[in-house]
């Protein structure tokens, strides 16, 4: 009897797993069922938005289309890029200079759109180059890097490259705290020695270009991210704050002692202000200035020296400190600019602060301490509300066109949606696995433009197909039109995306360009047409002003090429009509191809090791002769006597 | 005071849009140009619907051999200008002074020189169409090169479309509304006669 029982009461148990587990694996998915028809992007037709998606690791942006999740184009920006030949050819390779010479990776973090009135305008994209501090501004007419400016006495530059109200600045604040200037000192004596330096770039309204205006001189913290305000608030910029403790060894244990770090809130016209009266100090900081021009289709790298330094306690009123839970990350301002939201990495909550309080605990005075100079702002006359039991391991927020947050929860991999105002929790979806950042478009903006929210997940496991060990990484698109968030889409993204941000196609895709003008090329070493292809010998240099043209290169045939030789490839494309791209590669060069776009010239070096014959081809799929797109040089040896021929225009 | 021939008046205006708007249109369709190709012919220029346009069309030529259209060297080019100001400023002239003899005079030559132009386009057709290079990448029996006059063929991949541009028509309807009139003029007077 006994027996029976406990068999029947196994049966329900199993039977009620069962019922359990079909029921979770259905909502688990939290998908909406017509999910498919809110991605889909009928063939022949455009996404609503350009999704600008940070590389991570591989130094790029990636550029989606969403709501599909189509990968548009991979933008090169701080990392060679052997497809195309950026920061091969002869003409990008400026691009990756810096002060410690040619660096040809990095690590990028943030693409931040720039900004007129608080929202985004589609002139440009930022992103930084977190290893060797770098920030890069990228043209969204030709989707191209067109410069790229290095910070010096900085370290780690992660707070960057967030822009203020109308793109006067991007800011760039260090994530690592060093000694400045760097110079050989014990780690141990990381208090008195390490400063952290927060970043002031300027950029001119009209053509973009950055320059390196101030810098502040912070406390040695951790300035891990930043945002600045808006409307309200727009004179300041937020960074979040970490390792307080000023720790130098064990950071994960030793910097997540002190019960607040802080948000430091930078009075950005103030310190115009001081810059003006004088009171920054001329210090050293080299640093390198990477500008591509598209007439020249050519870069340059300019050496630069000394930075303008404000010290806080030199400059009352500059920089408040805002006590916050637990190292914080994302520090995120709300449409109207008046609310603050930190999400301490650790914290059990989301503080957000008041702007308007925090102006009111100023004028009286509410500083709990000083730390350099710098006073502490009071957290109760700070604070605005908690977001109370958010989830774990809160990351950062974005909000929507409706009075709602959305904070991504990094430890218990979901999105959680509050309202501000109230703080108070009305939704929460999982994320497959473990989100970093999240992106509302205009998430970051004045007036965001809502409808979605993209998930950029840390791990991936079994999204998609396994791929042995190393993996894409997972997005997720959920739908936020409604009262309950719903996903939409997974889609792999390359790299390792930090962070995104999305603008509405309208505000980009009429001014996409095309081709580039022949008429405007203004390369040294460019040809114009076939008449013009030649092949000249300067000593050990040969050059050949090669033309390209479906479907046939000129010269195509090239003699009088000896070992030792240093030969300049100057290839111009002379094609003036869209998406037609010729490639050129020649057999047993060190570097890459070149992808010539129609009205460009480009420059690959090759330096022949060897005697005999050898074919160089187009690489781009360029016509029905493409296959006949290709020519061949002879190598002769070092000592021989034969002259430079070449075959030329009709 | 004599009375003003509107109607003249009207042919001679339309004609002005030739300085401004196409007299003739060639498109080609095909698949991989989405965004269209478009050959222009002006009274004095030949040109794309932008400024590369051309060139592409000389380049996709090549491949069957045929001559690059080279506006400069079509000679019609130059004089057409000139012809169609005489013709708008005796027109002009005619409306306020002329008789109608004049009238008519001036509407069947301008006519005639339609017709001049139009044999003349044809034949700068054929020849682009049969003198073709011997040593062309693509040869292909049985496939006439030559667009038509007037209205859609289809050519290897593309399908072309001829017909008039906004100055072609608008002088279209300056002389067919004269000749209209002339038309009736010549009804009525045969009625009261």
């Amino acid at each position: 009897m006994k027996k029976t029982n406990m068999l029947i009461a196994a049966g329900i148990i199993t039977a009620l797993s069962l019922y359990f587990f079909s029921c979770t694996s259905n909502s688990e998915l939290g998908s909406d069922s017509d999910a498919a028809s809110k991605v889909y992007v009928a063939p022949g037709t455009h996404d609503e938005f350009y999704g600008l998606f940070s590389g991570g690791f591989n130094g790029q942006m990636s550029v989606y289309g969403l709501p599909s999740g189509r990968l548009l184009k991979i933008i090169p920006v701080f990392a060679q890029h052997a497809e195309n030949g950026w920061g091969y050819s002869e003409e990008s390779k400026p691009m990756l200079e810096t002060s410690y010479g040619f660096i040809p990776w990095d690590d990028a973090h943030h693409p931040q759109l720039s900004m007129t009135g608080s929202n985004p305008d589609g002139k440009w994209v930022f992103i930084n180059g977190n290893n060797t501090p770098r920030i890069a501004r990228i043209d969204l007419s030709s989707f191209k890097t067109s410069e790229i400016i290095e910070i010096p006495n900085s370290s780690g530059n992660h707070s960057s490259p967030f822009c203020t109200e109308n793109t006067e600045y991007v800011i760039a604040g260090t994530r690592f705290s060093v000694p400045v200037p760097n110079k050989d000192v014990s780690i141990a004596t990381y208090k008195e020695n390490f400063k952290g330096n927060l970043t002031f770039v300027k950029v001119d309204k009209e053509t973009g270009r950055m320059s390196l205006e101030f810098q502040v001189r912070m406390p040695g913290f951790n300035y891990d991210l930043s945002r600045a305000g808006k409307a309200v608030s727009k004179d300041w910029v937020f960074f979040s704050c970490y390792n307080s403790e000023q720790a130098n060894t064990l950071l994960e244990v030793n910097a997540s002692q002190n019960d607040k770090d802080f948000v430091a809130a930078v009075n950005w016209r103030l310190a115009e202000k001081y810059l003006a009266e004088g009171k920054a100090k001329d210090e050293p900081g080299t640093y390198r200035h990477n500008i591509w021009n598209d007439d020249t289709h050519s870069a340059t790298s300019t050496e630069m020296n000394g930075v303008k330094v404000l010290y806080p306690d030199e400059c009352p009123g500059l920089v408040y400190l805002l006590p916050t839970p637990k190292s914080p990350h994302g520090c995120d301002v709300d449409p109207s600019g008046e609310y603050i939201a930190a999400s301490g990495k650790l914290a059990a909550l989301i503080p957000v602060f008041s702007f308007s309080k925090m102006m009111k605990a100023i004028e009286d005075k509410k500083f709990d301490s000083e730390i350099d100079g710098i006073p502490v702002l009071n957290y109760d006359a700070v604070i605005a509300g908690e977001v109370k039991e958010p989830g774990l391991g809160p990351l950062h927020t974005e909000f929507d066109d409706k009075g709602y947050g959305y904070t991504s929860m990094f430890l218990s991999s979901e999105i959680v949606k509050w309202k501000v105002g109230t703080w108070e929790v009305v939704d929460r979806i999982p994320t497959y696995y473990s989100i970093g950042h999240l992106m509302v478009p205009g998430g970051d903006a004045a007036k965001p433009f809502g409808k979605y929210v993209v998930a950029l997940n840390k791990i991936t496991k079994d999204r998609y197909l396994p791929t042995g060990p190393e993996m894409s990484h997972s997005a997720q698109l959920y739908d936020i039109s409604g009262e309950k968030m719903k996903l939409l889409l997974d889609f792999p993204t390359t790299g390792e995306p930090h962070y995104a941000q999305a603008i509405p196609a309208e505000l980009v895709k009429p001014n996409s360009k095309k081709i580039y003008r022949l008429e405007d090329n203004k390369h040294p070493h460019a040809t114009f047409s076939e008449k013009e292809a030649r092949v000249v010998r300067e000593g050990n240099i040969v050059r050949v002003y090669m033309t390209s043209i479906r479907s046939h290169f000129m010269p195509d045939m090239i003699e009088g090429i000896k070992v030792g030789d240093i030969v300049y490839w100057h290839v111009t494309n002379l094609e003036q009509d869209w998406d037609i791209p010729h490639g050129f590669a020649v057999m047993g060069a060190h570097n890459s191809e070149l992808l010539i776009m129609p009205g460009e010239t480009q420059t690959i070096v090759w330096k022949p090791e060897r005697v005999g014959v050898f074919p160089f081809y187009c690489t781009d799929f360029c016509s029905a002769l493409h296959q006949e797109m290709q020519g061949y040089v002879r190598v002769s040896p070092a000592n021989s006597n034969t002259e430079i021929t070449f075959n030329s225009g009709k | 005071m004599k009375k003003i021939n509107y109607i003249l008046l009207f042919a001679a205006i339309m004609p002005i849009s030739l300085f401004f708007k196409p007299l003739w249109l060639i498109d080609f369709g095909a698949p991989q140009f989405p965004e269209g190709l478009q050959m222009r012919i002006f009274i004095d220029k030949v040109t794309g619907d932008d400024n590369y346009q051309l060139k592409s069309i000389n380049l996709l030529n090549h491949y069957i051999g045929m001559k690059n259209i080279e506006p400069d060297s079509i000679a019609e080019l130059k004089y057409m200008p000139g012809i169609n100001i005489f013709m708008i400023i005796t027109g002009f002239i005619l409306a306020f002074v002329g008789n109608k003899k004049l009238f008519v005079t001036w509407v069947i030559v301008f006519s005639l020189l339609g017709l001049i132009g139009m044999y003349d386009f044809y034949a700068w057709q054929t020849d682009y169409a049969t003198d073709l290079d011997p040593n062309a990448i693509i040869k292909t029996t049985g496939v006439s090169y030559q667009p038509p006059l007037i209205g859609s063929k289809t050519i290897l991949n593309f399908e072309v479309t001829s017909m008039p541009g906004i100055g072609g028509y608008f002088l279209f309807v300056g002389l067919t509304s004269a000749w209209v009139k002339i038309m009736y003029d010549y009804i009525k007077n045969r009625r009261k006669s």
